[in-house]
């Protein structure tokens, strides 16, 4: 539409900007999220997390090495070292003090000096120098106060802690598979199932067709409310009970009618020619089925899988239904999360960190496989 | 390990059941069934007790199927891991029964059915190709009426009945019903759900018409697009946990980490606010999470309608000397007004299910409560099926309406 007349606006860059505007906000978010979870619980608590990109200014209270690493120079006792603790530290000390009431007394380089007659002396980059004319005692060193410029840091922490300490029972790992292990089956199951009724329902003619595609798109939009309680009854008196085969068992019934809707679309679309002439060459429904129209109908099949691993991946409710027991072995990534945000509702390191191991999944499946995610939508947008 | 195992053959099963069932009931309807050959006056009564008895025999042939994977998966599981008992599901005696009873059933139907009379190879194909469909449908078939259509009659006899202490129930009307509305908690759920049933959808169109738009006329639009589109890919719970730390609270003499209340303070509020915990408006910032979401499906498919206007509309409305609002507002938006309806009844099924944010963010605390929460709350907390079933029935009420214009929809398209 580029060459119409007129579109060329003098606007265009209102256009650009309100564009730009409505990115922000709606990455914004997420973007916080992502970058919480690369800090430590103290600079989440303590600064917004816009803030982690530029050098914060932190009131700190470090001590310097303990007197029995004094030595002797001349007739002075001393003590050298760093004040941060991290050697590759690059925090910058704009003022220091010896006392809590008085903190920006004196300037990096400025030499003061404490009640015990010890004289200290900082420089910016937090190297000080102690010294006594006696011999220092205590087991503790000194304290000093200073304002420090840290630069942006981050860490790996968060996710060694969530994903790889076994001894951590809030622990995404487990929940992670589990979550593998509902998807998976649960994706491919309906895929097949659903296929072979579009096949039926787009090119074979049988009394009351019409009637059934009318059911599916009904059905489409039956909420899976009413679905809990009578089938946890069937599946308890089945004895599946509460369990991944319950759970795989569900969520194929919930996503057939919009997989049914969806392929029966896509292959309704597919030349006749090519059906008509497979059976004057004597295949069979089967054979024109596995061998024309499966192939063909590739980009539909995949865009339903997106759907509904993204449906199934996301999932809580069902889950929590069919699937989590009292033991919670079966938990799943959604419930794992629900739950820390009870317990640990203020612990945003770990709530941060959890969270964005759940949606990094879908996230890259949504990068990698948009183009599909979209054809799905336009085709069956009823879900 | 033992989770992932089973999944591993359930995936094996599950397909391969699958193929085979497609690919042997074909086989069966051909061969066995409805041979493509005549069968003569001699022949055609052992043909019909034939037919009849394969098919009676495929209930149990099935079971038996069952049966040796279950001792191939113990088999294995007690390879993998010694002492877990995996797949102990056993077959109970009901579904022998039940098994027994489908057996003598489709064996009568098919014996009913094949007749006594001879058939042309003709005539043989032909029933063959009428059975066929439902071939291919019946696995559909049982888990939609199973999982989808069941239920509904179920929920809705649920509804009207109370659970008797120790099993069974009774018959009690329209009281669940009644109680419901006597509880505030109801109404309040019910209030919330319309207030959330006029925003949402309202707002989440607006602005993926407003993203659409803009996004369609300038170079970097696609990438735009896929940003604004990402929030669908992210769970309900997923974006509960990044809109909490929006809406994070933090007493007034420490740094605020909520980009709601440092934006607030900086605008010279007076002290930090805890929002989730503002009756009335606290709705309001939860349904800000579903129109976050929301915002990139609605963007998606009104880019793809706006981009099907034909152009000749627009340059004549530009010849006219139409400016860029009237073009908007007057050619652009009336041609795509069908698709803006179908995104808008989307959003407003996907509000009726609201459950997921409102669950892990307020759980219906503060005034927040909705109907498919305060159903999972009588269900699974108290214990309720009646009033919980009540419940469910509401949304099913209110759903009703989109469904039938759904269905109508469907049908005139295919004519």
């Amino acid at each position: 539409m580029d060459n119409i007349a007129g579109t060329k606006s003098s606007l265009t860059w209102a256009v650009h900007i309100s564009v730009a505007v409505l990115v922000f906000l709606w990455l914004f978010p997420t973007l916080g999220l992502f970058v919480s979870s690369f800090r430590t619980a103290d600079q989440i608590a303590t600064s917004g997390w816009w803030k982690a990109m530029f050098p914060a200014e932190q009131n700190l209270t470090l001590r310097t090495a303990p007197p029995a690493t004094q030595v002797q120079q001349g007739n002075l006792y001393v003590i050298e070292g760093n004040l941060f603790e991290d050697e590759s530290s690059e925090a910058t000390i704009s003022v220091f003090g010896i006392s809590s009431r008085d903190i920006d007394a004196f300037v990096p380089g400025d030499t003061a000096e404490m009640r015990g007659g010890e004289r200290v002396t900082v420089q910016a980059n937090g190297d000080y120098r102690l010294e006594s004319d006696v011999e220092m005692e205590g087991g503790r060193g000194e304290r000093v106060f200073v304002t420090a410029e840290t630069p942006p840091e981050f860490t790996f922490q968060n996710y060694r802690n969530v994903l790889f300490d076994p001894s951590n029972r809030e622990g995404m790992a487990k929940a992670f598979f589990n979550t593998l292990t509902v998807t998976i089956p649960a994706t491919i199951i309906p895929i097949l199932v659903a296929a072979f009724a579009a096949y039926a329902l787009a090119w074979m003619d049988f009394p009351g067709r019409a009637l059934l595609i009318a059911a599916v798109v009904g059905l489409l939009v039956v909420p899976l409310q009413l679905a809990l309680i009578p089938l946890l009854r069937l599946h308890l008196e089945w004895g599946i009970g509460k369990g991944y085969v319950g759970v795989w068992l569900a969520h194929t019934g919930f996503g057939l009618p919009l997989a049914i809707y969806l392929l029966r679309n896509y292959m309704v679309g597919l030349p006749r020619d090519i059906i008509e002439n497979a059976k004057v060459d004597g295949a069979t429904d089967f054979q024109i089925f596995t061998k024309i129209i499966l192939p063909l109908s590739f980009p539909a099949l995949a865009s339903f899988a997106i759907f509904q691993f993204l449906w199934t991946w996301n999932d809580l409710l069902v889950a929590l239904v069919f699937l989590i027991d009292a033991t919670g072995e079966t938990t799943v990534m959604t419930k794992q999360i629900v739950e820390l945000l009870g317990t640990r509702g203020g612990n945003w390191e770990i709530l941060a960190t959890s969270a964005f191991v759940s949606i990094a999944v879908p996230l890259v499946v949504f990068f990698a496989m948009q183009r599909y995610l979209v054809r799905g939508l336009l085709a069956g947008s009823v879900k | 390990m033992e989770a992932a195992l089973l999944g591993v053959f359930t995936i094996i099963i599950g397909v391969g059941g699958c193929i085979s069932y497609f690919y042997f009931s074909n086989l069966f309807t051909d061969k066995v069934l409805f041979p493509a050959r005549n069968i003569s006056e001699a022949d055609v009564g052992g043909h019909r007790t034939r037919a009849a008895l394969w098919t009676a025999a495929i209930p149990f042939l099935i079971l038996v199927a069952v049966i040796i994977i279950q001792v191939v998966l113990a088999g294995v599981f007690a390879l993998v891991s010694p002492g877990v008992d995996a797949v102990a599901i056993g077959i109970p005696t009901k579904v022998l029964i039940y098994a027994a009873v489908i057996a003598v059933v489709i064996g009568a139907l098919i014996f009913f059915i094949t007749g006594s009379k001879p058939v042309s190879a003709g005539q043989n194909i032909n029933r063959a190709n009428a059975l066929r469909p439902w071939l291919f449908l019946a696995p559909a078939l049982t888990a939609l009426g199973l999982y989808l259509a069941y239920p509904v009659l179920e929920t809705l006899r649920l509804s009207l009945t109370e659970r008797i202490p120790g099993g069974g129930s009774d018959f009690v009307g329209l009281a669940n019903y009644a109680q419901m509305m006597s509880e505030a908690k109801f109404w309040e759920a019910l209030t919330n759900n319309m207030y959330w049933l006029i925003v949402v959808p309202a707002l989440s169109t607006a602005f993926g018409l407003l993203a659409a738009q803009l996004t369609d006329r300038i170079s970097w639009g696609n990438i735009a697009k896929s940003l604004i589109f990402m929030p669908m890919a992210i769970s309900f719970v997923g974006a509960a946990v990044i809109w909490k730390l929006v809406y994070d609270t933090r007493p007034i003499d420490q740094d605020q980490i909520g980009v709601l209340n440092a934006m607030y303070l900086s605008l010279g509020g007076d002290e930090p606010q805890t929002w989730l915990t503002i009756p009335f408006w606290n709705n309001f910032f939860l349904m800000a999470v579903l129109i976050w979401i929301q915002t990139g499906f609605a963007m998606v498919i009104l880019s793809a309608a706006l981009r099907g206007i034909p152009e000749e509309t627009i340059e004549a409305a530009i010849i006219d000397g139409a400016s860029p609002f009237q073009i908007f507002f007057k050619i652009k938006i009336p041609q795509i007004m069908g698709t803006i309806v179908v995104v808008w009844t989307t959003i407003t099924i996907v509000v009726l299910k609201i459950f997921d944010i409102v669950f892990a963010m307020t759980n219906g605390q503060w005034e927040t409560q909705v109907l498919a929460n305060y159903m999972y709350d009588k269900l699974f907390r108290a214990n309720d099926w009646g009033v919980g079933s009540a419940a469910a029935m509401i949304i099913m009420l209110l759903v009703t309406p989109i469904l039938i214009w759904n269905v109508q929809n469907a049908r005139k398209e295919m004519r």
